[in-house]
């Protein structure tokens, strides 16, 4: 089982509650567990929208989009059902935050979900996990059925005559399923490939009803707003970036973990005080500041705040907070082929961009990666990631298109090293990227 | 009208999708977790298992199979008693992901989607399983064992052989 860490500089709002039990219905309870819920059936959905929009929380999953006004998007009247939907297919690598939520704090992403329901009008939640998190699954299984049976989800719950229902789903193994549309049609027992947009899923989503769709860590986190007033969360973080977020830092670190620190805090503070700095003594190299789509950055550029506007301006993105730390001993050309390797294997195939795309950056950096790259390869790899960006229906394309520039363009010379014959593979190229 | 039909689930499975199909607000949102769960059951995706699917949604055997070949857990052969899925995304790549596959396939003798002859375990490079904090991992069936050194990854797959390992369904 994961372990926790944990640094005097976290702020635990959303994480208060890991290690505590509080899987535990009874726990959650004595933890001010369904008391945010009741408060929202009390105050109604005008007053929900009002504290997250107050909150400044934007989306977890990576996009960043402001979830009160998410949640207001949605029309009041509607001929169809609405549909609450929580994105717990997390797979992006270098993300391992909700696989802690589901683990320590179940009943805080059913709470959230209750929430959203009522701010929109729906009487329906599903609670998605991937396929792989058959354990956590079954927690959150648990969690549901003892809110039934203590009359807090189903027909008149807390005896307010508000019906709330929620159903749990597997995944069975595709990170494209994490892109909000993909996700609706996995849902609906199809392939996982995109809609186009619009119509957006507030508007046509699940079963062509109006839908929201929030990752689950900001579901999780409605309980909190909710409970500490939208503009106290806002204040704990940094302007337009409200409250706080779970950050997993992963790779060449000392002290790897998920921790909880305020949106702003300083990316370099996170490596080295809270991470531990870098694992047995070595100089940095390079950091993935927010899950493998998001470019990387040089030691020079990681004096900054983690927002997603900071980064933002700096040219990469806090994406789903996997801060990825990469020692002098790495071989960014090898670090850039597992990378496009990944994308290659979960491009759906529904965009030409993206399917060809990925493949061609694979070869292409794979040629370089085995010593028979040329230099115009190079800039065959810049050609084809630019004009992938932008031009398929879902972000994969750009997800596979940004990190690889970002290695291309900062990295340059390494790339030449390896056409020049100044550097070589230690890996053979089949245990790499043949795999898949 | 289902408890006469012959299935080829045990009861378990088989009592689980009389209700998984009357949850949803459409049938067909039950067939994903039920080739997830058929395959728990049987070991893999059989022509059978699809007949049966397909007839207890009401969808086409075609519209099984489309959305079947999608999703990279579900396996149309069997695999090993012990399916042992190592990680070599980034983050596990940077913590000797790639020598933790490596010790599995030197310990099992066998290669990526391979099976040992005795049909105990099978081995897959697998993406990013959702545990890159705690890095190297593997996950067996559906169980992860992380922070993994030699010694522990030993340990783990000598507990399987034995018959000691954990085994979530």
């Amino acid at each position: 089982m994961p372990s926790l860490v944990s640094h005097p500089d976290e702020v635990k709002i959303l994480s208060r509650r890991f290690g505590q039990g509080a899987a535990d219905i009874e726990k959650y309870l004595e933890m001010d567990g369904y008391k945010a819920v009741q408060a929202a059936i009390e105050k109604g959905p005008d007053w929900i929208i009002a504290e997250m929009k107050a909150s400044g929380l934007r989306g977890r999953g990576g996009a960043g989009f402001p979830t009160g006004m998410k949640w207001s998007f949605v029309p009041k009247q509607s001929a169809k059902p609405k549909y609450v939907l929580v994105n717990g297919d997390e797979s992006e690598p270098g993300t391992c935050k909700d696989h802690l939520i589901f683990l320590h704090d179940p009943h805080a992403v059913i709470e959230g979900t209750m929430i959203a329901g009522l701010a929109i009008g729906s009487k329906l939640g599903f609670i998605y996990l991937r396929g792989e998190y058959r354990y956590l699954l079954k927690i959150v299984e648990k969690a549901v059925a003892d809110a039934y049976a203590k009359g807090f989800l189903g027909k008149n719950i807390f005896g307010t005559g508000v019906d709330f229902d929620i159903v749990t789903q597997t995944g069975a193994g595709a990170y494209e399923v994490g892109e909000e549309s993909a996700l609706m049609e996995s849902l609906e027992g199809k392939r996982g490939v995109p809609r186009i947009k619009p119509p957006f899923p507030a508007v046509v989503g699940l079963y062509g009803g109006p839908t929201v769709i929030n990752n689950a860590e900001t579901i999780a986190t409605a309980p909190h707003i909710l409970l500490m007033g939208g503009e106290a969360y806002a204040k704990v973080g940094s302007e337009r970036n409200g409250g706080t977020r779970l950050f997993g830092i992963s790779g060449h670190v000392e002290r790897p973990g998920v921790y909880e620190l305020p949106m702003g805090y300083n990316l370099k503070r996170a490596i080295y005080e809270v991470g531990g700095g870098i694992r047995g003594g070595k100089k940095l190299k390079a950091v993935v500041p927010g899950g493998s789509s998001t470019p990387v950055l040089l030691p020079e550029e990681i004096d900054i705040g983690l927002d997603f506007d900071q980064l933002g301006k700096a040219g990469s993105m806090l994406g789903s907070g996997g801060i990825v730390v990469l020692d002098e001993t790495v071989s960014i050309v090898e670090f850039a082929l597992r990378t496009i390797s990944f994308y290659q294997h979960e491009s759906c195939g529904w965009c030409i961009p993206c399917r060809e795309g990925t493949d061609w950056l694979k070869k292409s950096i794979g040629r370089i990666y085995a010593g028979g790259g040329m230099e115009k390869d190079i800039d065959n790899i810049r050609y084809l990631a630019e004009n992938m960006m932008g031009r398929t229906f879902c972000p994969l394309g750009d997800a596979a298109a940004m990190p690889t520039l970002g290695f291309v363009k900062k990295f340059r010379q390494e790339f030449e090293d390896y056409v020049n014959g100044k550097a070589r593979s230690e890996t053979p190229l089949l245990q790499i990227s043949g795999a898949h | 009208m289902a408890a006469e039909k012959t299935t080829i689930f045990s009861p378990e499975t088989a009592a689980r999708f009389d209700k998984l199909v009357t949850i949803y607000p459409v049938k067909r949102s039950a067939l994903v977790p039920m080739l997830l769960y058929a395959q728990d059951d049987i070991g893999y995706i059989s022509d059978a298992v699809v007949a049966e699917i397909a007839e207890r949604i009401g969808i086409t055997e075609l519209d099984v199979r489309n959305v079947l070949s999608y999703y990279s857990m579900l396996r149309t052969k069997p695999v090993g008693k012990y399916h042992v899925q190592v990680c070599t995304n980034i983050s596990c790549m940077l913590r000797d992901g790639y020598a933790t596959l490596d010790q599995c396939k030197k310990k099992l003798g066998i290669g990526h989607k391979e099976t040992t002859a005795d049909g105990l375990f099978s081995l897959e490079e697998v993406e990013c399983l959702g545990v890159c904090c705690w890095a190297p991992v593997v996950q067996v069936n559906y169980d992860f064992y992380d922070q993994l050194t030699p010694e522990k990854l030993d340990k783990v797959l000598d507990d399987y052989r034995e018959g000691r390992g954990k085994e979530t369904k």
